[in-house]
C-alpha cells in the first residue's frame, strides 16, 4: 500500500485549506462567535481536527464567509486510485493527415454541433474552426478532415440526417449547459437516436464538455467524453486511432 | 480628453470614413427590407401584448396571419389598421383572436382607407411610443433625485432561471455594490422567434426575456435604488430573432442598457446576417428613442479568436456599431462600445498589450461609455491565479478610465458565482478602485514607448482590414470569417424566412415616427413617398 497525506509543510503534516459560506448573520459579537463556531463544527465534520478559522466576513445580513485552515486524519491510498488512461497516442498534424490518406483513401468526414437548447458554441467552435484553441489550429486545418459544423441548438433528427447525407465517420457534440443536468439527458437521447437510425454501422460518437465524467461512455452511449481543457489535435488523434487505424510498429517508429 | 498615444487624427478619420463606406450599403438594405420581427415590434408598440393558450404572443398571430394572407410588403400597420376599421373591432386583442381563427381577410387599403389606417396606427403607435418617452423622463427624474453613480460603473450578473430567485440575488448584489444588474437570458432564448409571455420561474442558464420579467425586475431595482441612495441600471439583451421586440419591451418597461451588437448573432448565434442588420436598425431606433445604452460584444470575438492576432477586429467592429448606431439615431453616450482583457497571461507584456488596446479603445471613442469584460479564456481552475488576473483586469480598466467594469469571477468557466465569489470579487474591484482610481491621471505612455506604438500598430491594422472590408463588402466580408473567425454566408444561418423586401407602399408608423414624422396621425400629413421610403 502506498499512502500518502496532504503536505502543508512538513511531510506527513495533513494540512489543508478550504473555504466555505454558511447562511448565518455575523453582526453581533455574540454571532460572530456563533458563526465562527458554526464553522469549526463543519469543519471538524468534515475531518479537519485541529481546525482554524482565520478568516471570517459577514456577506449581508445573513450570511457569512469562512477560510479554514486544518489537519486532515485522511489517509491517500495510491494503490485504489483508477485512473482513465489515454488509449490513444498524440499524433502531429502531419501524421494525422498522412494516417487518413493511407487508412481511408480519402476525408475523413466529421459533423459537429450543440444539441438541445445548448447555445454556447465555444467548445464545438475550439475544436472545429481552422483557429482552434490553446495554440492548436482546429479540424478545419487538417487538410484530410472535411468538417461540417451545424452550429448551436441543433435538433436530435436534424443531427442524424445530416450525418446520414454527408457520410460522417463522426459526430462530434458539445454540451456546455448543465443545468438540470441537461448534458445527460441530451447525450444520451442522441446515442439512442443513433443507435436507432445507423445500427451497429453508425458513425463514431464523441461528445465534449466540461462537466461530464469521462469515464461515462457506456452509461451515455458514446465513444469517447472529453473534458475541459481538450484540443483539436486531442480529438483529431482519437478519431485517427478509432477510425484510421495504422500500423501499430509504424506508430512506434513516428 | 486629450490623447495619450499620439495618434494621427487624419488616420482616426480616415478609420471612420472607411466603416462608413462599408457600413452604408448594409444600411441600405435595412431601409429596403423588413422583418417579421420589426413588425411584430410595432403592434407591440400600439399595445398587443399577451398570448393565446398555447403560449404564442397575439402579435406573432397576426402577423403571421396578414403575411398568409396579403404579405408583409407593405408593413403590418396598414392591412392591420385598415381591417381593424372594416371589421368594426373595439381594439387589436380582439382583431389578434379572429385573425388567429383565420377569420380576417385583410387587405393592403388604398385612397381614403388608407389615409384612415394610417391615421389610427399611427395614433395607436405613437400612445406606446409616448409611453417610452414617459419612461425615459421617469428615469431622469430618478437619476436626479436618487442619484447617478459615479463611473466606472460596477456591472454585476444574476442567472438564475427563476425571476423569482433573480430579484433577491440581484437587491443583494446590488446592496454589496453594483451599478448595474444584468439578467442573463436563458440559453435558448436567442433562436425563438417570439417572445417568452409572463413571470417565468424556469430557463436554462438563464432566464427568460419577458415583458413581465422587465416590470418585475425594474419595479424591485427602484426599491433598491431607493434605499442605497443611487440609481441601480438594469440590463438585459435585446438580440437574437426577436431583437426589435425585445428592445421595443425594454424601452416600455424601463431598462436602463441592452446588449445589441450589430454582429454578434450571426457570429455567436447563426442568425442570417441581412435578418440581423434590418433588426438592429429598429432595436437601435428604439434605443435611441428610450435613453437606452447599449452594449456591443467585440468581447466575444476574443473568446474565439487570438486576444492580439485579431485586437484590430474589435476595433473594426466598434468603429462599425459606432456608425451604425449612430445612423440609426444613437447619441455618443448610449454606444457602451464593449471590449475585453483576453490575452494569455503567459504572453510576454501582456498587460502592457491590455494595456494599448484598452486605451486605444478609451482614445477613439472619448464620449462612449465603454464597457471593458474580464478574462475568461484564459481562467483557469486555479482560482487564486484567476483572482490576481481579475486584479489586473481591474487595474488595467481604471488606468485607461472605462466606463462600465463587469466584474471578472475568479470561477470564471467552472460553476454560476456562489454568493462568496461575487462578494470576493467586489473586494478586488473596490481595492483596486481605492488604490489606484486616480492613476489614470498620471498613466501617460512614453510617445514612443511600447504601449504607444502598439496602439497605434493596432489602429494600422484596423485600418487595413476596414479598406479590405470596404472593397469585398461587408456581407462577403463576415461570409469570409473576418469577425470571430466565423465564416457566416449572406444567405445562411436561421431567420432568413422571416426577411421580406419592401414594396413601394411600405409603411411602418414607428419608424416614421422616431424619424421625425408624425406616424400619419395627423390626417394631413400625407408624406406618402417619404415616410414610404423609410
Amino acid at each position: 500500500m502506498n499512502v500518502v497525506r496532504p503536505y502543508g509543510d512538513t511531510t506527513g503534516d495533513g494540512r489543508v485549506q478550504v473555504s466555505f459560506t454558511l447562511p448565518v448573520p455575523f453582526g453581533t459579537e455574540t454571532e460572530r462567535a456563533l458563526a465562527e463556531g458554526a464553522a469549526l463544527q463543519l469543519a471538524q465534520k468534515m475531518g479537519l481536527e485541529p481546525a482554524m478559522v482565520v478568516h471570517a466576513k459577514g456577506m449581508g445580513p445573513a450570511f457569512t464567509f469562512f477560510i479554514v485552515y486544518g489537519r486532515v486524519s485522511h489517509l491517500v491510498d495510491l494503490s485504489a486510485v483508477v485512473v482513465t488512461e489515454r488509449e490513444f497516442p498524440e499524433l502531429s498534424a502531419a501524421e494525422i493527415n498522412l494516417r487518413i490518406r493511407s487508412a481511408l483513401g480519402r476525408k475523413l468526414v466529421v459533423v459537429g454541433a450543440c444539441i438541445g437548447t445548448d447555445a454556447h458554441t465555444v467548445g464545438i467552435d475550439a475544436i472545429l474552426n481552422v483557429k482552434g484553441h490553446a495554440g492548436e489550429k482546429g479540424l478545419e486545418y487538417y487538410r484530410e478532415i472535411r468538417v461540417v459544423n451545424m452550429g448551436s441548438q441543433v435538433s436530435v433528427p436534424d443531427l442524424v440526417a445530416r450525418a446520414a447525407a454527408e457520410h460522417a465517420d463522426a459526430v462530434l457534440v458539445s454540451q456546455v449547459v448543465t443545468q438540470r443536468d441537461a448534458h445527460i439527458t441530451n447525450t444520451k437521447e442522441m446515442a439512442a437516436a443513433f443507435a436507432a437510425g445507423f445500427g451497429p454501422a453508425r458513425p463514431l460518437l464523441v461528445v465534449g464538455g466540461p462537466r461530464f465524467d469521462p469515464a461515462a461512455t457506456a452509461d451515455l452511449g458514446v465513444d469517447r467524453i472529453f473534458g475541459k481543457g481538450t484540443t483539436p489535435r486531442d480529438v483529431a488523434s482519437f478519431l485517427v486511432h478509432a477510425l484510421a487505424p495504422g500500423d501499430p510498429e509504424a506508430e512506434e517508429v513516428a | 480628453m486629450t490623447g495619450k498615444l499620439n495618434l494621427d487624427p487624419a488616420l482616426v478619420r480616415q478609420a471612420r470614413e472607411l466603416a462608413r463606406e462599408a457600413a452604408e450599403p448594409v444600411v441600405e438594405l435595412t431601409r429596403t427590407h423588413t422583418t417579421v420581427s420589426v413588425e411584430r415590434a410595432v403592434l407591440r408598440l400600439a399595445g398587443l401584448d399577451g398570448a393565446d393558450e398555447d403560449g404564442m404572443p397575439w402579435v406573432n398571430r397576426v402577423v403571421d396571419a396578414v403575411r398568409d394572407s396579403t404579405g408583409l410588403e407593405h408593413g403590418v400597420a396598414l392591412p392591420a389598421w385598415d381591417a381593424m376599421a372594416t371589421g368594426n373591432y373595439p381594439d387589436l386583442h380582439t382583431l389578434a383572436r379572429d385573425a388567429a381563427k383565420g377569420k380576417v381577410q385583410f387587405r393592403i387599403p388604398a385612397g381614403d382607407d388608407r389615409v384612415r389606417a394610417r391615421g389610427s396606427a399611427g395614433r395607436s403607435v405613437l400612445a406606446g411610443i409616448s409611453r417610452i418617452d414617459a419612461q425615459r423622463a421617469v428615469r431622469d427624474r430618478m437619476l436626479a433625485e436618487v442619484g447617478d453613480p459615479a463611473k466606472p460603473w460596477i456591472y454585476l450578473i444574476v442567472a438564475t432561471g427563476d425571476i423569482y430567485e433573480d430579484i433577491p440575488q440581484a437587491q443583494a448584489a446590488a446592496r454589496e455594490g453594483a451599478d448595474i444588474i444584468a439578467v442573463i437570458r436563458s440559453t435558448g432564448q436567442s433562436l425563438l422567434d417570439y417572445v417568452p409571455e409572463g413571470a417565468t420561474r424556469e430557463g436554462y442558464a438563464g432566464t427568460y426575456a419577458t415583458q413581465e420579467n422587465f416590470r418585475l425586475m425594474r419595479a424591485a431595482l427602484d426599491e433598491t435604488s431607493r434605499e442605497l441612495g443611487r440609481y441601480v441600471r438594469l440590463t438585459n439583451y435585446a438580440s437574437g430573432l426577436c431583437m426589435p421586440e425585445i428592445a421595443a419591451l425594454a424601452g416600455l418597461e424601463r431598462l436602463d442598457m441592452m446588449l445589441n451588437d450589430c454582429m454578434y448573432g450571426i457570429i455567436f448565434r447563426d442568425i442570417n446576417p441581412v435578418r440581423t442588420f434590418i433588426d438592429q436598425r429598429f432595436s437601435r431606433q428604439v434605443h435611441a428613442r428610450a435613453g437606452i445604452i447599449i452594449n456591443t460584444g467585440e468581447d466575444n470575438y476574443l473568446t474565439t479568436a487570438d486576444a492580439v492576432d485579431a485586437a484590430h477586429t474589435v476595433v473594426v467592429s466598434q468603429l462599425l456599431n459606432e456608425y451604425f448606431g449612430l445612423e440609426a439615431g444613437l447619441q455618443d453616450w448610449q454606444l457602451g462600445l464593449g471590449h475585453a482583457f483576453e490575452i494569455n497571461p503567459a504572453v510576454p507584456d501582456s498587460f502592457m498589450l491590455e494595456l494599448a488596446h484598452a486605451q486605444l479603445v478609451r482614445e477613439l471613442f472619448p464620449d462612449a461609455p465603454l464597457k471593458y469584460m474580464p478574462p475568461t479564456k484564459h481562467m483557469t481552475g486555479n482560482v487564486f491565479a484567476g483572482f490576481l488576473l481579475d486584479a489586473f483586469f481591474n487595474l488595467c480598466g481604471v488606468m485607461t478610465d472605462q466606463s462600465i467594469i463587469l466584474v471578472g469571477m475568479m470561477t470564471e468557466g467552472i460553476h454560476t458565482p456562489f454568493l462568496a465569489d461575487r462578494d470576493l470579487a467586489l473586494e478586488n474591484v473596490r481595492y483596486v478602485r481605492a488604490a489606484a482610481g486616480k492613476l489614470g491621471e498620471s498613466f501617460v505612455p512614453a510617445p514612443d514607448g511600447f504601449v504607444a506604438q502598439r496602439a497605434r500598430q493596432v489602429l494600422g491594422e484596423s485600418i487595413d482590414l476596414l479598406t479590405r472590408i470596404g472593397k469585398q463588402g461587408m456581407l462577403n466580408a463576415i461570409a469570409d470569417g473576418t469577425f470571430g473567425v466565423t465564416k457566416r454566408p449572406a444567405h445562411g444561418g436561421r431567420g432568413l424566412d422571416g426577411v421580406v423586401e419592401r414594396a413601394d407602399g411600405y409603411w411602418n408608423p414607428a419608424i416614421s415616427i422616431f424619424s421625425g414624422g408624425s406616424g400619419g396621425s395627423s390626417p394631413r400629413d400625407d408624406s406618402t413617398v417619404l415616410e414610404g421610403s423609410e
